[in-house]
């Protein structure tokens, strides 16, 4: 038995150990071919000439993440210090299993919903449907699940007294919540965040539904956008040689952002623990 | 003269009656303290003076209590009685930020901002707590880096920075060490000068060295209530002698 859970923990540890590997083995020699300034660098994307700059879909990973988290984030805390202050049971049950459901939900479906909903509606709106601002509002509400249960338990944590004490000095309940209890759960809120933002970057679905897709620095808002995973999946069917190592080493620098998430996030709990 | 008056109150948990027809006055710059066994419904009276128990959605009351002759009960703003009406709780509850954003926060809630109006109650508060000379130099560090004692005193400043009329303490000095509970006596002392101060403590000695006037608690009633010296070398009732010289309790 003692071998059963020893292959069985191994396997997650080597699944991480091969994709770094196979990242860094594919990618690293096509950013030496294409330069590591040309490629992080470059504001071309045109395969067809031998131009491989991914600048534009990292800033536009960027700009979508950052437009998500400032839409998601307060949405999602603000709705955690209801829940986990205010509300009453039969609505915190039925918000926890509404969130619940929201987690489950495949990101195709919130695609779908994006591209036949928000997608018109911001068009009548603003002129354009597909741009920074849809992707930033798909994904705001796709990230707020995570937020959302994150927050709430860090509120939970928080021992009541802070509370009661912040009411006895006089304040009203929503200083108190906002004032006293609010910044004693900073760090896990915080941790909330990240995580968040880690979904948000990672999201590929539904950003390449509504995102526009076109391989150029976003000049605003309203402007179309490609993010480095619909570059990717975008492109992955019909590329071949540098073309295709070229999209794995946007995986890889992908992977890097993601290790700095994780690296925060770690950072943030060691915050807590102490 | 009467600062708060209590008159017929009744408390209920839900069917629980933790009070039954409590009629009772606090003087203005006394004393009063609030002794009796576990259970015996003197820390509820104690949140029911700063409607905390409001809190408790179980809770029901019936009767008055009234503060300079305004029922709390009544159009009264509950955040405005929770100013006039401070409170120390029996664990000493610090935020987690600076101490001098904890003295603050009261005073930034009634909408003061200016820097010079803060750093003065600050100072002012912290030195009517006797903690300043320990915490001046240190006023940006997290009020949970102090001791215990300190942060109880700590929350006693926090509570005067809003200029309240009566202190409501709650066994304040029951996790601190002998010398810090001296501290906060002699605090205490001083302090009703200026205050109206009503304390529960599970310490005899404590009520017979600091209070006034002492009030006996027994089940869910008052047994007695007199002056301390009275309450202490001769007893009325029965139950609160045997009581006060450690037969029971």
């Amino acid at each position: 038995m003692k071998i059963v859970f020893f292959i069985a923990a191994w396997v997650a540890i080597l699944c991480v150990a091969l994709i770094c590997v196979f990242l860094l083995a594919n990618g690293l020699p096509a950013i030496g071919e294409i330069g590591p300034l040309n490629f992080l660098l470059g504001t071309k994307w045109k395969p067809g000439n031998d131009l491989y700059g991914i600048a534009p879909m990292i800033v536009g990973s960027v700009y979508v993440t950052a437009g998500a988290v400032l839409i998601g984030a307060p949405i999602g805390i603000i709705t955690a210090v209801y829940m986990a202050q205010f509300a009453g049971v039969r609505l915190q049950k039925l918000l926890r299993s509404a969130v619940a459901l929201m987690a489950g939900i495949p990101s195709v479906i919130y695609g779908f919903f994006g591209l036949v909903v928000l997608v018109p509606v911001l068009r009548n709106l603003f002129g354009t449907g597909k741009s920074v601002l849809t992707a930033s509002i798909l994904l705001g509400m796709m990230i707020l699940p995570t937020i959302i249960s994150l927050a709430e338990s860090a509120i939970r944590a928080v021992p009541k007294s802070y509370y009661e004490g912040a009411l006895a000095l006089g304040a009203s309940a929503e200083r108190s919540a906002f004032f006293a209890v609010l910044p004693a759960a900073k760090s896990g809120i915080l941790a909330a965040v990240v995580l968040g933002i880690g979904r948000a970057v990672g999201e590929t679905m539904a950003v390449v539904m509504v995102a526009g897709n076109q391989e150029i620095i976003p000049n605003g808002l309203f402007s179309g956008v490609r993010t480095m995973t619909a570059n990717i999946v975008l492109e992955m069917g019909y590329a071949a040689g540098l073309h295709k190592d070229a999209l794995i080493a946007t995986a890889a620098v992908l992977f890097v952002f993601i290790l700095i998430i994780n690296f925060l996030l770690s950072l943030l709990k060691g915050q807590e623990a102490q | 003269m009467n600062k708060i008056s209590i008159q017929n109150l009744n408390l209920f948990y839900g069917s629980f009656q933790a009070l039954k027809s409590l009629s009772m006055d606090f003087q203005e710059n006394e004393i009063t303290a609030l002794i009796g066994p576990s259970g015996c419904g003197k820390s509820t009276l104690l949140k029911s003076l700063n409607r905390m128990n409001d809190l408790v959605s179980s809770c029901k009351i019936t009767g008055q209590v009234l503060l300079d002759n305004e029922d709390i009960y009544g159009t009264m703003n509950v955040n405005l009685l929770r100013k006039r009406v401070g409170m120390v709780f029996q664990k000493p509850n610090p935020f987690p930020m600076s101490i001098y954003d904890n003295i603050a926060f009261g005073p930034r809630t009634y909408g003061i901002r200016a820097k010079m109006r803060l750093d003065d109650i600050v100072e002012k508060a912290l030195t009517s707590a006797a903690i300043w000379d320990e915490t001046r130099d240190r006023l940006k560090k997290s009020a949970l880096s102090l001791s215990g004692g300190q942060q109880q005193r700590l929350c006693l400043a926090r509570a005067l920075a809003v200029a309240p009329e009566v202190l409501l303490m709650d066994e304040p000095t029951s996790a601190l060490d002998p010398i810090s509970t001296l501290k906060i006596e002699e605090l205490l002392n001083a302090l009703k000068r200026d205050y109206t101060i009503i304390i529960v403590t599970h310490n005899m000695q404590q009520a017979a060295r600091i209070s006034d006037k002492t009030a006996f608690f027994l089940i869910d009633e008052m047994i007695e209530y007199g002056s301390a010296d009275q309450i202490f070398s001769l007893p009325k009732d029965k139950r609160t002698e045997d009581y006060i010289t450690g037969r029971f309790g």
